[in-house]
């Protein structure tokens, strides 16, 4: 036991006021569903059970599309711009007042630490709201002609990774595009798009803007091949993207799917902030990072030095209760997750890499794994090549600028990238070859909402954020 | 205490150009990472517990500072006082580290806090500026010693670094070493607000330590911004890397504008996390202050009672 060790300092729960059950938010009002399907959404840190939750079925499915439907011919597509942005600005300002309330709510049903929510998941998401706000009436600006126009109904389906801010992500747009939404959380962590739900009815949103319905994956596939859905957004797993993909048909369809991110360090690099950047880029909300550095490249020559600078710096993470303000790692959001990353672990160590964990006591109740790390790792490997969606480093050597970019472009993915070092023509060479949406220098998983985010190849297609991020929005 | 035990004392080898190379050849330091570091480490959250053993070590690490014109033997006698018994109330309460004042007036200083180990630290060298020639400085520092300071905070010749004459600023550390040798800890003000960049920080933490600082100090708390987070991270990186390389261990002394128990915590905070236990204690980490230690009185006595008191419950510092 060190000197100073932290006692604990758990954040109040006090500020949610979690109901018993919920019902689904469509046109404006929470209703019960049509059959009697409900499930529990639980805290993957003790897995103590939050609240009961309404499985929508097709029908349900139908009802939430005829009412954005509804609100998009009669209320929104027609309101003026101004007007709708007024509408997001309030949405936006509701979100940081009960910016707390969201935070713990976020974290007891995603497990991530509140430090992740309270500093990055709630005021991103809030950002969200005020950037597209502004854009609501100067679309005509934007580039995508004198008078674009929105979509019609989208349909739009969310992970579990950053609850809040997904949703962020896809209603902020679509809503200042002049679009209306039916939104499905994704089913272990639906709790904070049911509170968003009371926030848009405090911010008088015209009913049936936005709607939000709950369920597993066979409500999502009702909701995406609905013939009333004019647009299909999807953040998820590759696997599913795809399928997405094909029962589109002739809607429009962007897709933020999986990644095994590249994140390499050269020998001049920062070295103290490049560590950082590396715990950051991977062991950041657990590693449920889509964008993840989930496949770190080492400069040959600085290998020895970085990796015993990499494992003193993890020995002190403070894996632990999500709520306490101390926590860097909180807990795997479901057993199936866990299991995943467990296999994928295992193989590593079956094909030979060298398995190496942050010693930390993890909790007996909820799902847990330790920050890990693998080197030894053959690009042939699986976990080299899969992604994990977990607190797991593959560790790969490089010797030349040239063979960091062959190895880092080596996957099927080619969602994000970083790149460490004090010199900034180097960066300027890697970013313009590597096959990345997002190619970060001496930084990683820093977000904006000015900046566009997306993938190459199979993490998806199709912006969000920033200008480029309505076009997915608009009929152009 | 400035060997670690049975480890061999480095013979510095590396001098001139050669001195320049290593020094310009140490790795780089992202200020945008280093800020973000110690961003994310000042809003961790020290209750109960963790707070009472933080307020106690805080206070044990002070150096008690005045450094004034009108500095006079009363000043320092009180200031020395509150030094030996922070709270006269509370016998709990440990003492500073040391007391910190002018050449002149560490007599005055020696003569009070004798026998209770508390140190005497004094500045020197021209401090503040360092503006001098090398036979007054070195004079500065033997008066220093001669009155009874066993700690000299002497300042490094800033204008020389930032014109790029490491050699030259070497020198007047070993020097200086040369004369505090055996009798006083060297303490090496680097004088972070004029270096700017975090990249001269560990280059002048480097030059500091390989020419024999026992502790390397941010600022005389005379130029602003004295110390702060990312700078003393970067410096507590520096002793780290240098212990790992050299088998010497050197404290760090993060000095001026340190004010309310909350700055201090978040620099055990730092020192915790970025070198951990063997950096936690008096002996190698030390907080330059003169009104901190009434607001670590007033935070202990809240943790204690439950209630504040107003500060004419504690005592002035001189």
């Amino acid at each position: 036991m060190g000197k100073f060790e932290y006692a604990p300092a758990p954040e109040s729960r006090a500020v949610v006021a979690l109901r018993e059950s919920y019902g689904l938010f469509i046109d404006g009002d929470f209703v019960p569903g049509k059959d009697d399907g409900v499930f529990k959404t639980i805290s993957p840190a003790t897995e103590e059970v939050l609240a009961e939750v309404t499985e929508a079925s097709p029908a349900d499915v139908d009802r939430a599309v005829s009412a954005a439907r509804r609100a998009y011919e009669q209320t929104w597509s027609v309101m003026p711009g101004r007007e709708r942005a007024k509408y997001l600005f309030r949405i936006a300002r509701i979100i940081q007042e009960r910016a707390r309330e969201l935070a713990v709510l976020e974290s007891l049903d995603n497990g991530k630490p509140i430090r992740e929510s309270r500093d990055v998941d709630i005021p991103l998401a809030a950002a969200h709201f005020f950037y597209y706000a502004g854009w609501a009436d100067k679309l005509e600006h934007a580039g995508f002609g004198p008078d674009p126009q929105p979509l019609g109904v989208a349909g739009q389906v969310i992970p579990w990774n950053f609850p809040l801010l997904m949703l962020a992500w896809k209603i902020a747009p679509a809503l200042a595009c002049g679009n209306t939404v039916v939104l499905k959380p994704a089913e272990t962590t639906p709790l904070t798009a049911l509170l968003f739900a009371e926030i848009c009815q405090q911010a008088d949103l015209p009913p049936g803007v936005v709607n939000i319905i709950t369920g597993a994956g066979p409500t999502g596939r009702a909701l995406v091949t609905h013939p009333g859905i004019d647009k299909v957004a999807f953040t998820g797993s590759t696997e599913v993207g795809k399928e997405i993909a094909r029962a589109a048909g002739r809607k429009k369809v962007t897709l933020e799917l999986g990644g095994k991110a590249a994140n390499i360090v050269f020998a001049d690099a920062p070295v103290d902030q490049a560590v950082e950047g590396i715990v950051n880029g991977i062991f950041f909300n657990q590693g449920h990072v889509c964008c993840a550095g989930s496949r770190l490249l080492v400069q040959e020559s600085v290998y020895d030095q970085v990796l015993e600078s990499l494992r003193r710096r993890l020995a002190t993470l403070r894996l632990g209760d999500p709520l306490d303000k101390n926590t860097d790692v909180g807990a795997i959001n479901s057993p199936a997750q866990l299991a995943k990353i467990r296999e994928l672990s295992d193989s590593g160590e079956a094909e030979g890499a060298e398995r190496w964990s942050a010693p930390c006591e993890l909790p007996v109740k909820g799902f847990w794994f330790p920050p890990t790390v693998f080197t030894g790792v053959s690009p042939a490997h699986r976990i080299a090549r899969e992604e994990i969606f977990g607190p797991v480093l593959s560790v790969l050597t490089f010797r030349t600028p040239a063979e960091a970019i062959a190895k880092a472009n080596s996957t099927p993915y080619g969602l994000s990238a970083g790149v460490w070092t004090d010199k900034g023509s180097r960066i300027l060479w890697m970013a313009a070859r590597l096959r990345a949406g997002v190619v970060w220098a001496n930084t990683f998983n820093k977000f904006d909402p000015t900046s566009p985010f997306g993938g190459y190849k199979e993490s998806g297609y199709g912006r969000e954020g920033g200008r480029h991020g309505l076009e997915a929005y608009l009929d152009v | 205490m400035n060997e670690a035990e049975g480890e061999p004392v480095t013979t510095v080898t590396i001098a001139g150009p050669d001195l320049r190379r290593f020094l310009d050849g140490l790795p780089g330091v992202d200020s945008v990472g280093a800020e973000a570091r110690a961003a994310v480490l000042a809003s961790r959250s020290i209750k109960t517990t963790a707070k009472r053993l933080a307020l106690d070590l805080a206070i044990s690490m002070i150096d008690l500072t005045t450094l004034e014109g009108q500095d006079t033997p009363g000043k320092v006698r009180a200031m020395c006082a509150k030094a030996t018994h922070p709270d006269p109330t509370d016998p709990t309460v440990p003492m500073v580290a040391a007391v910190c004042v002018y050449p002149d007036l560490a007599e005055v200083a020696a003569a009070e806090v004798k026998g209770t180990g508390i140190h005497v630290a004094s500045v020197a060298t021209g401090f503040p500026s360092g503006r001098a020639s090398l036979e007054v400085k070195l004079a500065d520092v033997r008066s220093a010693i001669a009155a009874g300071a066993d700690e000299v905070d002497m300042v490094i010749d800033r204008g020389a670094f930032l014109a790029g004459k490491y050699q030259l600023v070497f020198d007047e550390i070993a020097a200086v070493h040369e004369v505090c040798s055996g009798k006083a800890h060297l303490k090496v003000i680097l004088e972070t607000g004029e270096l700017v960049t975090l990249d001269n920080v560990r280059r002048a933490s480097w030059l500091a330590m390989l020419a024999g600082a026992d502790f390397i100090k941010t600022s005389t708390g005379k130029v602003s911004p004295a110390a702060t987070l990312p700078v003393t991270l970067v410096m507590l990186e520096a002793v780290r890397d240098y212990r790992e390389s050299h088998g010497r261990q050197v404290g760090v002394k993060a000095a001026g504008g340190i004010r309310t128990a909350k700055d201090a915590i978040r620099y055990l905070v730092l020192v915790n996390e970025t070198v951990g236990d063997d950096w936690l204690d008096p002996d190698w980490f030390r907080l330059g202050a003169s009104s901190l230690l009434n607001d670590l009185l007033m935070q202990r006595t809240k943790l204690a009672t439950g209630r504040y008191s107003g500060p004419d419950y504690f005592t002035l510092d001189s």
